[in-house]
């Protein structure tokens, strides 16, 4: 922010007011444009008590039920991200590591690895790996929770993973050079260099953007529920719940903010931990130019 | 692969479509992120706020979500648009906070100096940001916004697996259940016209990457 002000001067009294008639201007439209939004709801009696009631009145018959099943759901989505975020790390891990080890012909298939399923929608990974793993009848019964949920976190984690691969290399390349050097130098092997001295430095360059890629798959476990895999997270119990109920308005909205809770929260943990970073070595703007924008 | 070759037609009209809404949610998303990086730049401290506040909550909000709302809350208020419309206004929403981070960081990756020699010169607010600022950031930040668009490209296939009619997805979908062909080869042609479209899209960003890239 103090970047920014950078492109006005300190303003003058003038400029204060006509900053502040702006202000008030800029709001009266927007509560005009609430007041025409609120209106419209209105009419429609999206308003109207029973609506709400089952979200908002402790003494509703539906209260309890209603939100013991986002609970259900709530536990489900996390524990869909939380799955495919370690699995992505493990695995994006050995590919980055892959990629910046392996000689130039076994670096290929890795390469091309990485370049598909960072190209494909993660939406039709899902549904891929699903209808994969139905048709080569590949029995997930063994592990633990519904098939629905590994299907999931499958598919998300092949996407998740080649990102993370991806911000490692981008970790890795932007640490001075002397460090390896330096470690070549005094005897270790690359692998010793890798694991003992670009690795660790890599990882806490990585580290913001890997909790910015936790909200990605946060976000995307909710894909679920538009390719009907039967997975119960979230966003389907809203849906079903807002069938039961006849409010979608009113069910999205409380799932919308619930979502935007536990991710602002991520995305704010991510900042303080860029923060607390800044000072160490590498350049974690390098690795932050990575993540873009998850569905 | 007989499925996809016996339905070439399909597919490349599917691919149209999904070309379609990639275009619209292109244009779209990027003149409403430009604007409300704009406001998040401003003096106005009510557009800031706003700006700020749109940002975090559709970014912090799925992009399933949005769409959502747009299928199930806008009949319920007597808005009644296509699919088709309501999918590329979802798209356009939501890219436009990334966008809007992306266009901002680039106008933080101008040195502050510019700024501030451009007004040691007498240049008010606009034409600091029109004439110095914003043609530098640009530049800037044509590699973080072209990741956020091929992001895009790829989350229009959910705007698609939401009942679009015609795009590469609902082909797909209308091969395997309608048609009865085995679902694999079928959405492995579905799969193949999305990486056309988003490796094209990255060779063609790499190209311009180079040729806008300035040493600092």
């Amino acid at each position: 922010m103090s970047q920014l002000s950078v492109l006005y001067d300190a303003p003058g009294p003038r400029a204060v007011r006509r900053a502040r008639i702006g202000t008030i201007l800029a709001i009266l439209v927007f509560v005009g444009f609430l007041a025409v939004a609120a209106k419209r709801l209105n009419d429609r009696g999206q308003f109207a008590s029973e609506l709400w009631s089952p979200w908002a009145n402790p003494s509703d018959e539906n209260f309890s039920a209603v939100w013991e099943l986002v609970g259900k759901g709530l536990a489900a989505t996390l524990t869909a991200a939380t799955l495919a975020i370690v699995l992505s790390l493990v695995l994006g891990v050995l590919l980055g590591v892959g990629r910046l080890m392996l000689g130039p012909i076994l670096r290929v298939p890795v390469v091309l690895w990485i370049e598909l399923f960072r190209a494909l929608p993660v939406v039709v990974t899902i549904v891929l790996v699903w209808r994969a793993f139905k048709e080569l009848k590949i029995d997930l019964g063994p592990l633990p929770g519904d098939p629905g949920l590994w299907y999931l976190v499958i598919g998300l984690t092949l996407y998740n993973s080649v990102i993370i691969a991806e911000i490692l290399r981008a970790g890795v390349n932007s640490l001075p050079s002397g460090q390896g050097e330096a470690a070549l130098a005094v005897g270790l092997t690359n692998g010793q260099t890798m694991r003992a001295i670009l690795l660790p430095q890599a990882f806490r360059v990585m580290l913001p953007a890997l909790i910015s890629q936790l909200v990605v798959a946060l976000k995307d476990t909710s894909l679920a529920a538009v390719v009907s895999l039967g997975y119960l997270e979230l966003l389907r119990r809203g849906n079903l719940i807002s069938q039961n109920l006849d409010n979608p308005i009113q069910s999205l909205l409380i799932i919308a903010t619930i979502f935007i809770l536990i991710n602002y929260a991520l995305s704010k943990l991510a900042e303080y931990v860029e923060r607390r970073m800044s000072r160490s070595s590498g350049d974690p703007a390098a690795a932050a130019q990575l993540e873009g924008a998850g569905a | 692969m007989s499925p996809v070759l016996d339905n070439l037609d399909l597919y490349w009209q599917g691919f149209l479509t999904s070309l379609g809404i990639i275009g619209w949610a292109l244009v779209g998303s990027l003149l409403l992120g430009t604007l409300i990086a704009a406001f998040r730049v401003s003096p106005v401290a009510s557009l800031r706020a706003f700006g700020s506040a749109w940002v975090t909550v559709v970014r912090n909000c799925p992009l399933t979500i949005v769409l959502f709302f747009m299928a199930f809350g806008l009949p319920e208020v007597g808005i009644n648009v296509s699919f088709y419309t309501f999918g590329v206004i979802g798209l356009i929403i939501y890219t436009s906070a990334f966008v809007c981070e992306a266009i901002r960081s680039g106008i933080n990756s101008v040195s502050a100096g510019q700024a501030e020699a451009a007004r040691a010169i007498g240049l008010p607010f606009t034409k600091t940001l029109t004439q110095v600022v914003l043609p530098q950031a640009l530049r800037a930040t044509v590699p973080p916004l072209g990741s956020v668009q091929i992001a895009m490209f790829k989350n229009s296939a959910v705007v698609g697996a939401f009942g679009v009619g015609g795009d590469l997805w609902s082909v797909g979908r209308n091969l395997t259940s309608a048609q009865g062909y085995a679902f694999i080869p079928v959405l492995t042609g579905v799969a193949i016209g999305y990486l056309i479209i988003t490796l094209t899209a990255g060779a063609l960003l790499a190209v311009l990457e180079r040729k806008v890239a300035i040493a600092r």
